[in-house]
């Protein structure tokens, strides 16, 4: 088959790959209709999370048709459609019966590695460094997928993949992030990034009852999504000073709850910017906490600060005094994905959410290389790449759009 | 264990002076007093750093402590040379001379230290606990049928019950090779622990306890696991005991999770098998490290 594969910094390649085979009981095989390249990867393109190895299949987010189930797995059957969690869990343990999916204590293979680098280890994952288990990801024609009793989601027949692809990662991702705010009438939440994740936070924060939501970016394409389709206020940080336009949005109290969904590789005009990078290509931090320091500064006394970004090790120069003097609550963590997954199905179905308005390109398996380059260099109005492993079939009449051609008039 | 501590307060030591002489190697060397010898202070950052790392990382790092008498020694020399010529700053090199003579007397004291406590014994011992989201009667009856632990024990080939007290082992041993032994249970209080030891005539004499304890509510059974090593004289035992006494806890401990992985869920979670773009030469060699 083919994958996508990573070979080191900014170097993937789609590679003929053997087929995927059944490994335990409870395997099955998912033939991949589509997958989607995330936020997420670029950090591993970028080569900022350890532990990845040449050859690793990448991808995490994905959907398809069941192929093959191994001998445990009595709930799917060949020909199933199915979306995939990307945190892997068996179901039965500690974390597991507590809702905690994305800290499943029987799902990593490796979970002595994460114990050095992080005390304890949470999930598998798949697609995201040896770290997490090591697993074959879905940027590929087909997967294997480990406690297929547990995680996939059936997805009944009427529904569009694009319509239901998101639910894999970054709608359950986005929503989490909201939820963990505890969002109270009348609140403002400040949302740090306008890419998928944050769009999703948005858009769920409404959801839940925000009065108003800020997003904060600074791609005019985001922005202008963020404003236009999800009715959120917008601030370019690099046209306002973030802190002060929030205290001007909030008379000077801060935002009840930020949401940080840029992560480890944040961007922003000035020394500051310099000094994290400067320090991120030393090795001597591992993040660049940008977007966080500032969320945790601007959000008001007791307020809750919720981070969905992706953050690997070590940070500098976290205000944890600021923390620790306003009372502020952190809440993060990956996402517990078999919580939210049906629930959310069932509001696509309602029609209150329809997720594929952040779909910019859609492209085969093959242009995986150019597409990851495009999404991370924000060229081409890039904001969610869906790739089709094996042909368009299931597209919905908007055909493929190249990442090279550049006609950037948005979808 | 005070040598072992001393001899981690000087691993430390070591990175943080070879950093030191690595990054800044102009200003080390003016600080002790020698002119311009940036390439040569580098040179001896790096060995620093190498044996700083060496004693943090070894279980016994006498070895590393020999390394780091002999940089010692390196160190001495060198600067009694930087006495002599008339470029260097007496004065500065003489203070340099005296402390590196302090470190090295302590670095001297720990190494015969950690000679000592090398000899005390070859028991290998260990002690390691998991957590198991089950009753303690279902882990108690999961390890008491013997069959089943090389389920989950990573070198145990396979365990022959040969009456309810006795039963035969055989393991894997050191390049391919197997060792056997018979073992009796010596204590069995049924849903709370099992005791056992090697009987006469074993390649490796072991024993061992393990014990399954109700956890707070919630919290299932805490299962714990003491296991002793004691691997013969000569050539042979040596061998063995540096296979099984590399890493023993994490042989241990990773035999707990394993149990727990077959009790919780049926399965032991793998990668092994699963496909993957070629791999390059430096990723097979990661990759065999991980499995090993």
């Amino acid at each position: 088959m083919k994958a996508n594969c990573w070979y080191g910094k900014e170097d993937v390649r789609v590679m003929d790959v053997p087929d995927p085979k059944i490994l335990n009981p409870r395997d099955a095989i998912v033939k991949i209709t589509s997958s989607a390249i995330c936020g997420s990867d670029l950090h591993l393109y970028d080569g900022y999370i350890p532990s990845m190895m040449a050859g690793d299949i990448l991808g995490h987010e994905f959907m398809g048709e069941v192929v093959e189930t191994g001998s445990f797995v009595r709930n799917l059957k060949v020909g199933d459609r199915v979306v995939v969690p990307f945190t892997i869990a068996c179901g039965s343990c500690f974390s597991c019966e507590r809702q905690l999916w994305s800290l499943c204590e029987n799902s990593n293979p490796n979970a002595w590695m994460a114990e050095k680098l992080w005390g304890h280890s949470p999930s598998g994952l798949f697609g995201y460094s040896h770290l997490v288990g090591g697993y074959a990801g879905g940027q590929a024609q087909y997967a294997r997928v480990p406690f297929a009793d547990v995680g996939p989601l059936k997805i009944p027949d009427g529904l569009e993949d694009e319509q239901v692809l998101f639910l894999s990662d970054i709608l359950p991702t986005g929503y989490m992030a909201a939820e963990q705010c505890n969002i109270q009438p009348g609140d403002t939440v400040a949302v740090w990034g306008c890419g998928p994740v944050g769009l999703f936070a948005i858009q769920s924060a409404y959801l839940l009852g925000a009065e108003r939501v800020i997003g904060i970016d600074r791609v005019p394409e985001r922005l202008r999504l963020a404003r236009e389709k999800l009715n959120a206020i917008t601030i370019d940080y690099e046209e306002a000073n973030v802190y002060d336009s929030l205290m001007d949005l909030t008379a000077g109290r801060g935002p009840d709850s930020c949401i940080d969904a840029v992560g480890m590789e944040a961007h922003m005009p000035g020394l500051l910017y310099a000094y994290d990078r400067v320090k991120q290509a030393l090795m001597m931090e591992t993040g660049r906490p940008i977007a966080l320091r500032e969320a945790i500064m601007a959000c008001r006394n007791g307020g809750t600060v919720s981070i969905p970004g992706v953050y690997g090790g070590l940070l500098d120069k976290m205000p944890i005094g600021a923390v620790m003097n306003r009372s502020l609550t952190i809440r993060t963590g990956q996402t517990h994905m078999h919580r939210y997954m049906r629930p959310l199905l069932e509001r696509i179905q309602k029609g209150e959410i329809d997720p594929t308005f952040l779909i910019t390109h859609r492209l085969p398996l093959e242009e995986a290389p150019n597409a990851y380059r495009t999404f991370r260099d924000k060229q081409d109005e890039c904001i969610k790449v869906v790739l089709k492993p094996h042909g368009g079939a299931s597209l919905n009449g908007n055909g493929y759009r190249n990442g090279a051609s550049g006609n950037g008039s948005g979808h | 264990m005070a040598a072992q501590q001393l001899a981690r307060g000087l691993g430390w030591f070591s990175i943080g002076l070879g950093a030191a002489e690595l990054f800044a190697p102009k200003k080390m060397s003016k600080l002790i007093g020698l002119s311009n010898h940036a390439t040569l202070i580098r040179m001896m950052g790096m060995r620093e750093i190498a044996a700083g790392i060496g004693v943090l990382t070894e279980e016994t790092p006498a070895k590393s402590m020999t390394a780091r008498v002999g940089g010692d020694a390196l160190d001495l020399a060198l600067l009694g040379a930087g006495l002599i010529s008339s470029k260097n700053q007496r004065g500065r090199v003489l203070a340099a001379t005296a402390a590196v003579a302090g470190v090295t007397a302590l670095d001297i004291f720990c190494r015969l230290q950690l000679n000592g406590s090398s000899q005390e014994s070859t028991t290998i011992n260990t002690v390691q606990s998991v957590a198991v989201n089950r009753s303690p009667e279902e882990c108690y009856q999961f390890w008491r049928d013997l069959a089943n632990l090389p389920r989950f024990m990573q070198h145990v080939q396979s365990v022959q019950v040969v009456d309810g007290r006795r039963s035969h082992w055989v393991v894997n041993g050191p390049g391919g090779s197997t060792v056997e032994w018979d073992a009796e249970i010596t204590d069995d209080i049924p849903n709370e622990a099992i005791a056992w030891r090697s009987l006469e005539g074993a390649d490796v004499n072991n024993s061992g306890w393990v014990r399954f304890q109700h956890g707070p509510a919630g919290h299932g059974t805490f299962v714990k696991a003491h296991i002793d090593y004691e691997p013969p004289a000569g050539k042979a035992g040596a061998l063995i005991a540096k296979a099984i006494g590399k890493e023993p806890g994490q042989l241990v401990k990773g035999d707990l999770r394993r149990f727990k992985h077959i009790i919780e869920t049926g399965e032991i979670p793998t990668t092994e098998g699963q496909s993957s773009g070629p791999r390059t030469a430096v990723g097979r060699l990661a990759e065999a490290f991980d499995r090993a």
